[in-house]
């Protein structure tokens, strides 16, 4: 038999990202000394882990079918209560809050909204694109009135924090390791990963097999919340302040990083390593790259959009030689 | 004789859809070890009943009993915790796992570390069980095994492989056949039977008659939600049961034929090709003519079907519709009044969410919308809508009340062909229009395409049932490896000479 484009087709959309990828750093290396540095390499993975975390939950989300919109409004959200209790100001009197208890705090809001999503979604059986936009003005709004549109300096502490590292690896890397590598054992190894790829695939058959497809629903909104979160501790100490637009189109960065990933928008496909995480560097080595190399900062979000269109054709092509 | 205790037992169950009677006081018993055909037409109530079986659905009155304990499920899960296994028509399997995953989704084995259960798939043993339970079956694949990369027939042992691994005492085969070759049928039969002996017992819900005959050892024949008889299958014979089914003989399955007076050619294919899937693919189809076109599966036939609806693309040779050729693309062909109605009614042909009148008016809706606003003449488009539909005999709740998915398959394809009659196309191409579908709306739907072709529209009909075309068609084109093998005229009618055509043991013509 001939080889014929159709099958050649699946091939390159699998190896695509990664392609992708390499082409954007030889690109970017041969016109910037600077960007082919160890030091850069690891200021893209630095400044990629926010993001990065945030599209880990996202990808557990849309692995089921769904979306989760609100992310940059929890993230916004928790980083504000907390941010308030680390000034003092949340509680008249109380006094500043010790940074650790701001750290619980944000990671219990983001469960918290999280949840809240879960609860429209699975069992009030509300769609998630839109459970999760409400979310989004909802969390907006009251961040904005927590904060009072004031951007809030934290404790200098926090940004010693955020520069720290153990064994010459950041801070932020670290809990992005973390995280990654607790969703990539979870999807691949655990009944609870296989559940939702199946979920994904075929929610009818999922309900008539017997899976506890509510809970699997209100999971992924709970994790997605949560891993919003932990993102909002790695902005806030790598800020060190928050600023009215905390967070904001976060959500859009993480889909674009789990779609540039090979992550399916109708669910059952996706991973989140290689995937989202190589999704998330992508696009933060794309940035970097325009920075280093002097781009105008108008172009930055039209070469983005460009890569989404480039990403989502490639998801066609895989699409195409699928069967199901 | 002792009888052995009931495996589960039905006593006088009811159910009512929109204050239509679905089934009336039905009562029946089986035993483990048996297998009971549950036969009937579409529409009959089948359907309904084993969704209360299964946790789908809750019965109005009436209970059930599992070993002689009361058994009210709620949620498909309590029927599976019974020991209740589905294996549906459409299969409900996972292609994006693999067959292995897929045979354990609800009851992967963990690992554990000294004593300690962790979260963790034990994938060695995952394996081993799989193996096991796919020799049982004897689907030799490798576990690992994408299921997007089998056949149907295989997917449907995984299933079955998945109820075995589930230790179910009682399964339900619902039309398996349908999408599986001779061979796999054969293979399914062994499989059922050897279930039996092992002591599960089965219900085997099937249109093809012979099977439900050979392999079952009970019947229980349903007639408008109600139990018309049953009993040990000795009594049976295909006539009783399609009488019993039907209510009425079915002496004249076919409409009387009527040959078009005139030959006005309206599609002519001239020497049609493509690489690897269709050679030199040459014929006239006329005005109020039905032309069939028989063959095995892989034939060629849909793919043909598909290029001539500009589906697929083709490498050479050309269409011609009434005199002007054709560049197909199904925008094209649509407006040249091509009408496609695929093997895949409820994806392609109907919107499932949608009343029954919304999907029977959605093609003449334009002859309803004439003044130049366009708004739509409703009460006029609902009395023609239910002139139509009244004309297919449809069996359905209300028009614009009842949603096209709970219709049963043959009511279904109903409403897909009275979308058509409400404006008739030029040409028509169906393919298997009777798959799935019981003996009652068969008759109605032949009924239907004798209909359309005496307004006028010439029809391309692919089946793999002989006997259909043989008593619907004026001409019968035979398929074999991408080619046209045999050609025969009404009046040299040869069950026969079809089949031996469609294997390709006979002469090229």
């Amino acid at each position: 038999m001939t080889v014929r484009p159709r099958d050649i087709a699946p091939i390159i959309a699998r190896v695509a990202p990664m392609l992708l990828l390499a082409a954007v750093m030889i690109f970017f290396s041969a016109r910037s000394p600077g960007f082919r540095t160890l030091g850069s390499a690891r200021n893209i993975l630095v400044q990629s882990s926010s993001v990065a975390i945030v599209a880990i939950g996202m990808t557990l989300v849309l692995l089921t079918g769904g979306i989760d919109l609100s992310v940059g409004a929890i993230m916004f959200v928790a980083a504000a209560v907390a941010g308030q209790l680390a000034l003092g100001k949340l509680i008249p009197g109380a006094g500043p809050a010790p940074l650790w208890l701001c750290m619980v705090v944000i990671l219990l809001v983001g469960l918290v909204m999280g949840a809240i999503n879960a609860l429209l979604i699975a069992r009030l059986r509300m769609i998630p694109f839109i459970a999760t936009l409400a979310m989004l003005f909802i969390g907006r709004g009251l961040a904005l009135h927590i904060t009072q549109t004031q951007a809030l300096n934290l404790p200098p502490a926090l940004l010693t924090i955020g520069q720290s590292s153990l064994i010459g690896v950041p801070f932020p890397i670290w809990l992005l390791i973390i995280v990654a590598a607790t969703a990539h054992l979870t999807l691949t190894q655990t009944p609870f990963g296989r559940q939702l790829y199946a979920l994904g695939n075929n929610p009818d058959a999922a309900r008539k097999a017997g899976l506890p497809v509510a809970r699997l629903l209100a999971s992924v909104y709970i994790l997605s919340g949560l891993c919003a979160a932990i993102a909002g501790v790695v902005s806030v100490a790598q800020l060190g302040a928050i600023s009215p637009t905390f967070g904001s189109q976060r959500e859009f960065a993480a889909v674009a990083a789990a779609v540039l990933g090979g992550t399916s928008l109708f669910g059952g496909r996706g991973s989140v390593f290689p995937g989202s995480i190589l999704g998330a560097v992508l696009i933060q080595s794309v940035e970097s790259g325009l920075t280093m190399t002097n781009a105008d900062p108008y172009i930055y979000p039209i070469v983005i959009g460009g890569i989404i269109f480039i990403a989502v054709l490639i998801d066609r092509l895989r699409a195409s030689g699928e069967t199901r | 004789m002792a009888e052995p205790s009931p495996l589960i037992e039905f006593r006088a169950i009811d159910k009512r859809f929109f204050g239509v009677d679905v089934l009336k006081s039905i009562s029946f018993s089986l035993a483990p070890g048996r297998v009971l055909g549950l036969v009937g037409e579409n529409g009959a109530g089948k359907s309904t009943l084993m969704n209360i079986l299964g946790g789908v659905l809750a019965a109005d009155s009436g209970t059930m009993l599992i070993r002689g304990e009361p058994f009210l499920p709620r949620k498909p899960r309590d029927a599976a915790a019974a020991g209740i296994a589905f294996v549906h028509q459409e299969l409900n399997l996972f292609t994006n796992l693999s067959i292995a995953e897929n045979l354990h989704l609800d009851s992967f084995p963990r690992r554990s570390v000294y004593g300690l259960r962790l979260p963790l798939i034990d994938r060695a043993a995952v394996r081993a069980r799989s193996r096991k339970l796919l020799e049982q079956v004897q689907l030799h694949h490798d576990p690992n095994t994408l299921v997007s990369a089998l056949s149907p027939g295989e997917r449907q042992l995984v299933e079955i492989a998945r109820s075995v691994g589930a230790e179910a005492r009682l399964l339900i085969l619902d039309e398996p056949t349908t999408s599986l070759t001779a061979p796999e049928a054969d293979r399914l039969f062994e499989i059922i039977k050897r279930l039996r002996d092992r002591g599960v017992a089965i219900i085997y819900i099937s249109h093809r008659l012979e099977d439900v005959l050979s392999l079952c050892d009970d019947v229980l024949v349903l007639r408008d939600g109600q139990v018309v008889s049953s009993g040990p299958i000795v009594g049976y014979t295909p006539e009783r049961l399609i009488r019993e089914m039907v209510g009425r003989n079915v002496d004249q399955l076919f409409p009387a034929h009527q040959a078009p007076a005139t030959l006005k050619p309206m599609l002519e294919v001239e020497r049609l090709s493509r690489e690897g899937v269709l050679t030199d693919i040459s014929f006239t189809l006329h005005r109020g003519e039905l032309l069939g076109i028989a063959g095995l599966m892989g034939a060629g036939r849909t793919e043909l079907a598909r290029i001539l609806f500009g589906l697929d693309p083709f490498d050479s040779g050309r269409i011609v519709i009434e005199g002007q050729p054709l560049i197909p693309s199904p925008r094209e062909c649509i407006r040249r009044g091509i009408a496609f109605l695929t093997e895949n009614r409820r994806e392609e042909g109907l919107l499932m969410d949608d009343s029954i009148l919304n999907n029977a008016s959605l093609v003449a809706l334009p002859l309803f919308a004439r003044t130049p606003l366009k708004f739509i003449a409703r009460s006029a488009l609902r009395f023609r809508a239910k002139e139509t539909t009244e004309a297919t005999r449809l069996r359905a709740a209300g028009l614009s009340r009842q949603m096209a998915r709970t219709l049963s398959g043959g009511n279904q394809q109903k409403v897909v062909l009275a979308k058509w009659l409400m404006k008739p196309p030029a040409i028509l191409i169906l393919d298997e229009p009777t798959r799935g579908i019981d003996v009652g709306a068969k008759q109605e739907v032949y009924r239907i395409i004798q209909a359309l072709a005496d307004q006028g529209t010439a029809i391309l009909m692919i089946s793999s049932e002989i006997e259909e075309l043989i008593g619907t068609c004026d001409r019968v084109m035979v398929m074999a490896a991408g080619r046209i093998v045999d050609r025969i005229d009404r009046a040299e009618f040869d069950r026969h000479r079809i089949l031996c055509a469609a294997l390709n043991t006979g002469v090229i013509v």
